[in-house]
C-alpha cells in the first residue's frame, strides 16, 4: 500500500473486503465449530440460568475460537437490567 | 509410507489442478517418485493438464471396483522419470469413490511411491471429502479475493474436523498456497494482500504464484507450468516445492517490477 493512502480517509476496496472477510469468517467459525450439540447445550444452559434469573435464548452465546492449539469455549450470558 | 497431499480450495477455478500438476513434477524433478491421482469424477482434467488425455485407458474408479489393475491404470509421465498419473472417471457415478476403495488404492500406492498428491474437486461434497479423508498434508489453494478466502476457511475446517487425521486425535499440515496474485493491484489496494489473506486464515504459506500469461500456455500444451523454468509463475512453484521437502526459500514476486524510464516511455 503506498503512502498516499495515509492520508486518504476513504478506505480502499482492499481494506473493505479484508473487513468483511473477518467478520463473516469469525461468524462462520463459530456455527462451523464441529461441535453438533452446541444448539442444545444452549438451550440446557438456559434453563439453569432461567432458575436463578430471567433471561431469553437470544442473551446467551456461544462462541468456539482457536487459540494457538487450544480451543476455547466461551459463554456469554447478558443479564436483565437489576430493578 | 508414502505422504499423502490434498490440493483443495472449496473454491472452483483457483488453480487446483494447475498446483497439483506443477508440485507433482517438480517433487518427481527432485528425485522422488510421485503419484497425481484426479478426485473429480465427471469433470476429470488433470489428464489435459499434464498432457496425457490420449492415453487414458483405465481410471481411478475402474480400479476401486477391480475392473484394472493399478498397474494398468497409472499413466507413467513420458517427460519425468518415476511421476505417474491416475485419471479420474469420466462417466461413472461419482459415489463410486467409496472410502474402502479410495483407502485401498492409497494404500496399494504408499508401497510403491514417496508421495501421493491428491486433485481435489471443488465443493464440498463426496469427492472433495473422499480426497481430503486420509491426506497427511492440505495444500490450500486461494486466491485473494472474498469468496475464495471465505471457502478456504471453511474447507480448513472441514480438515479440522472430518479427515482421518482429526479423527485420531491428530491433525492434517496445513499449507496457504496463495495464486493468481497481482502485485500491481495490491499495491493499488485493489486486491487483498498476502498478509491480508495470512492474517484472516491463520496458516502458514507455502508459497504466492504470480498471477501469469504461462499459466494458460502451459495449460494449452498440456505441460505442467513449473516445466516452464524462465516463467515467474514455474519459478514460484519450484520455490513451493522447495518449502515443502523443508527448505527455506525467500518469497519472491509479492512486489510490482519496477519499469525504467525506457520501457516507461516506450511501453514494455
Amino acid at each position: 500500500m503506498g503512502i498516499f493512502n495515509y492520508f486518504r480517509s476513504k478506505k480502499t476496496s482492499a481494506q473493505v473486503a479484508k473487513n468483511r472477510l473477518q467478520i463473516i469468517v469469525a461468524h462462520e467459525r463459530a456455527e462451523n465449530s464441529g461441535y453438533d450439540f452446541l444448539p442444545q447445550l444452549r438451550r440446557e444452559i438456559l434453563c439453569v440460568v432461567q432458575k436463578y434469573v430471567s433471561v431469553e435464548l437470544d442473551h446467551i452465546r456461544i462462541d468456539v475460537s482457536k487459540e494457538g492449539n487450544c480451543e476455547v469455549l466461551e459463554f456469554n450470558v447478558t443479564l436483565p437490567e437489576r430493578r | 509410507m508414502a505422504h499423502i497431499i490434498v490440493v483443495t480450495s472449496g473454491k472452483g477455478g483457483v488453480g487446483k489442478t494447475t498446483t497439483s500438476a506443477s508440485l507433482a513434477t517438480g517433487l518427481a524433478l527432485r528425485g522422488f517418485s510421485v503419484a497425481v491421482l484426479d478426485f473429480d469424477v465427471g469433470l476429470r482434467n488433470l489428464d489435459l493438464i499434464m498432457g496425457c488425455e490420449r492415453r487414458v485407458v483405465y481410471d481411478f474408479v475402474n480400479v476401486i471396483q477391480g475392473d484394472a489393475t493399478l498397474n494398468q491404470a497409472l499413466i507413467r509421465d513420458k517427460r519425468v522419470d518415476k511421476l505417474y498419473i491416475l485419471a479420474a472417471s469420466q462417466t461413472k457415478d461419482k459415489d463410486a469413490l467409496t472410502p474402502e476403495g479410495v483407502e485401498r488404492v492409497l494404500a496399494e500406492l504408499s508401497d510403491r511411491v514417496d508421495y501421493i498428491i491428491c486433485d481435489s474437486p471443488a465443493g464440498i461434497e463426496h469427492g472433495a471429502m473422499m480426497a481430503m479423508y486420509f491426506a497427511d498434508e492440505a495444500i490450500v489453494v486461494t486466491n485473494p479475493e472474498v469468496s475464495s478466502v471465505r471457502d478456504s476457511d471453511r474447507v480448513l475446517g472441514l480438515l479440522q474436523s472430518k479427515t482421518r487425521k482429526a479423527r485420531e486425535g491428530g491433525s492434517v499440515r496445513e499449507h496457504l498456497l496463495l495464486t493468481r496474485y497481482d502485485p500491481i493491484r495490491v499495491e493499488r489496494g485493489e486486491m487483498l494482500s498476502v498478509e491480508d489473506v495470512q492474517e484472516i486464515l491463520a496458516i502458514p504459506l507455502l508459497g504466492v504464484i504470480p498471477e501469469s500469461k504461462s499459466v494458460l500456455q502451459a495449460s494449452n500444451s498440456g505441460e505442467p507450468v513449473i516445466l516452464d523454468a524462465g516463467s515467474d509463475a514455474g519459478q514460484a512453484y519450484a520455490d513451493a516445492v522447495a518449502r515443502l521437502l523443508g527448505e527455506e526459500r525467500e518469497h519472491r514476486f509479492l512486489k510490482p517490477v519496477k519499469k525504467g524510464l525506457f520501457s516507461r516511455l516506450f511501453g514494455g
